[in-house]
């Protein structure tokens, strides 16, 4: 049976992560590689490395810890953040990235998804959906919740989906940084609508809400960041937790 | 040593750091006389079947690799190019496992592509040695190698049986992803550099 997927989601800035992470053993807890491979072996599904920095370097820089990171990691990772063209996907698919989320670059040019569809195949381009719910409804909105867009995100799932997504990462505004919970209701309506599997994101602090999502919505799989750095959900332990309501889970 | 036809069909980085973590020596294929410096054969592919089988025409090997006695291994689109044909791009392809590639059907309720680390049902086959049964590999694919009793070596299910693996004499085919499916991937490689020709 597909298991659904547990993703730890990890910033990254000029090559190095940031955040506070606490894993013991761990001799530097900058360096993307030894955090990816204590994620990977602790049994996370997949990662995702999203890219903050702001130079005109960066591009050197992350190419460079994205090969480093496949030279040492066993499962699939995701790379996101600043990437707006044919050749910057393609810089990362040659350093060993699986997948590249793209958020605010297909908002402003949604035939990109379908440009990245066709060269790399739907399996590479995740498309990466921050929103909120405002009075008229669920809106898209770009740079971290900051600027709203007209786009009902319902909506603009769809034409992502259409134009060749080949995964859907839903982060609800209102509920990242809460730690009470996923946007179930959302999500389950999202995850429904379209035939592309959905990462569910934003709201997570406890194990209960992991279980909430995949017993009460149609996703595929949860990220998650602080809940997983700072060691308060060792995955592990989560995905025991999650077997015991006969969730599928990858032990 | 192992050689990596080298074809075109997309990223091999992945494929390569595995086989460097596991030791195992590995170079490229790029024409017929580097065949004979292999010992083991892997075709890998990402994408397009029919685009993929349209390079791997280009390069002339075809009837090099039918010809091979040598183990040899296809990986994701890898495998479905040693199947007779896939629907995508309705493409005629190596014929040298006598099944079709095909997609899935969205009708039976999945979600496509087939995303994630699935369940395999192995048969006793020494490509999975020391690989529990139902162990998980990671899948990522839309279109899928029909289940056939005669060269199905595992098992899998996403709506309805298919074909996780493949072989028919020296050929084999995965569809999941060995280098990016943690122990059981690399064990599976390593065992594949092990087969005796």
């Amino acid at each position: 049976m597909l298991s659904k997927r547990i993703i730890p989601c990890l910033d990254v800035k000029d090559g190095r992560t940031v955040k506070g992470v606490n894993f013991v053993d761990l001799k530097d807890a900058g360096d993307p590689v030894e955090l990816a491979w204590q994620y990977a072996q602790q049994g996370a599904d997949e990662l995702v490395f999203l890219d903050i920095t702001a130079t005109n370097e960066r591009r050197k820089t992350m190419i460079e810890m994205v090969k480093a990171v496949a030279r040492q990691l066993n499962i699939p990772f995701t790379i996101g953040g600043g990437i707006t063209s044919i050749a910057d996907a393609e810089a990362l698919l040659n350093a060993g990235a699986d997948k590249i989320s793209i958020n605010s670059a297909a908002v402003k040019d949604p035939t990109l998804i379908e440009t990245l569809a066709k060269a790399f195949g739907v399996q590479f381009v995740v498309v990466a959906v921050d929103t909120k719910a405002v009075a008229e409804g669920n809106r898209v909105h770009l740079n971290g919740g900051r600027v709203m867009t007209a786009l009902d995100t319902a909506t603009w799932i769809k034409q992502a989906e259409e134009l060749g997504a080949g995964e859907i990462l839903l982060t609800s505004m209102d509920h990242d940084g809460t730690k009470q919970g996923f946007d179930l209701l959302l999500l389950d309506q999202i995850s429904k609508s379209i035939n592309i599997p959905v990462i569910a994101s934003g709201g997570a602090g406890k194990i209960e809400h992991f279980t909430d999502v995949f017993l009460k919505t149609g996703v595929d799989a949860a990220l998650a960041a602080s809940v997983f750095h700072f060691g308060e959900i060792p995955i592990p332990v989560l995905k025991q937790e999650l077997k015991k309501y006969n969730i599928p889970v990858r032990l | 040593m192992i050689g990596i036809v080298n074809y075109g069909a997309g990223n091999i980085f992945s494929l390569t750091a595995a086989l460097e973590r596991l030791d195992i020596q590995y170079g490229m294929i790029n024409t017929e006389a580097d065949f004979d410096q292999y010992t083991h054969i892997i075709i890998p592919g990402v994408g397009h079947a029919g685009a993929a089988m349209k390079k791997l025409n280009d390069t002339g090997l075809v009837n090099a690799i039918r010809a091979l006695k040598k183990p040899v291994l296809g990986i994701c689109v890898g495998m479905q190019l040693l199947t007779a044909h896939s629907e995508e791009g309705d493409a005629a392809l190596l014929n040298i496992i006598p099944v079709n590639t095909k997609l899935f059907d969205k009708e039976l309720g999945i979600k496509i592509p087939h995303m994630g680390w699935n369940n395999v049902d192995t048969k006793n086959n020494l490509l999975f040695h020391g690989v529990e049964n139902s162990a998980q590999f990671y899948f990522v694919h839309s279109y899928f190698i029909e289940y056939n009793p005669t060269f199905d070596i595992a098992a899998v299910n996403y709506g309805a049986p298919f074909s996780a693996a493949i072989q028919r004499d020296n050929f084999f085919g995965v569809q999941f992803h060995p280098e990016k499916s943690g122990a059981a991937g690399e064990q599976l490689l390593r065992n594949f550099s092990n087969l005796k020709q």
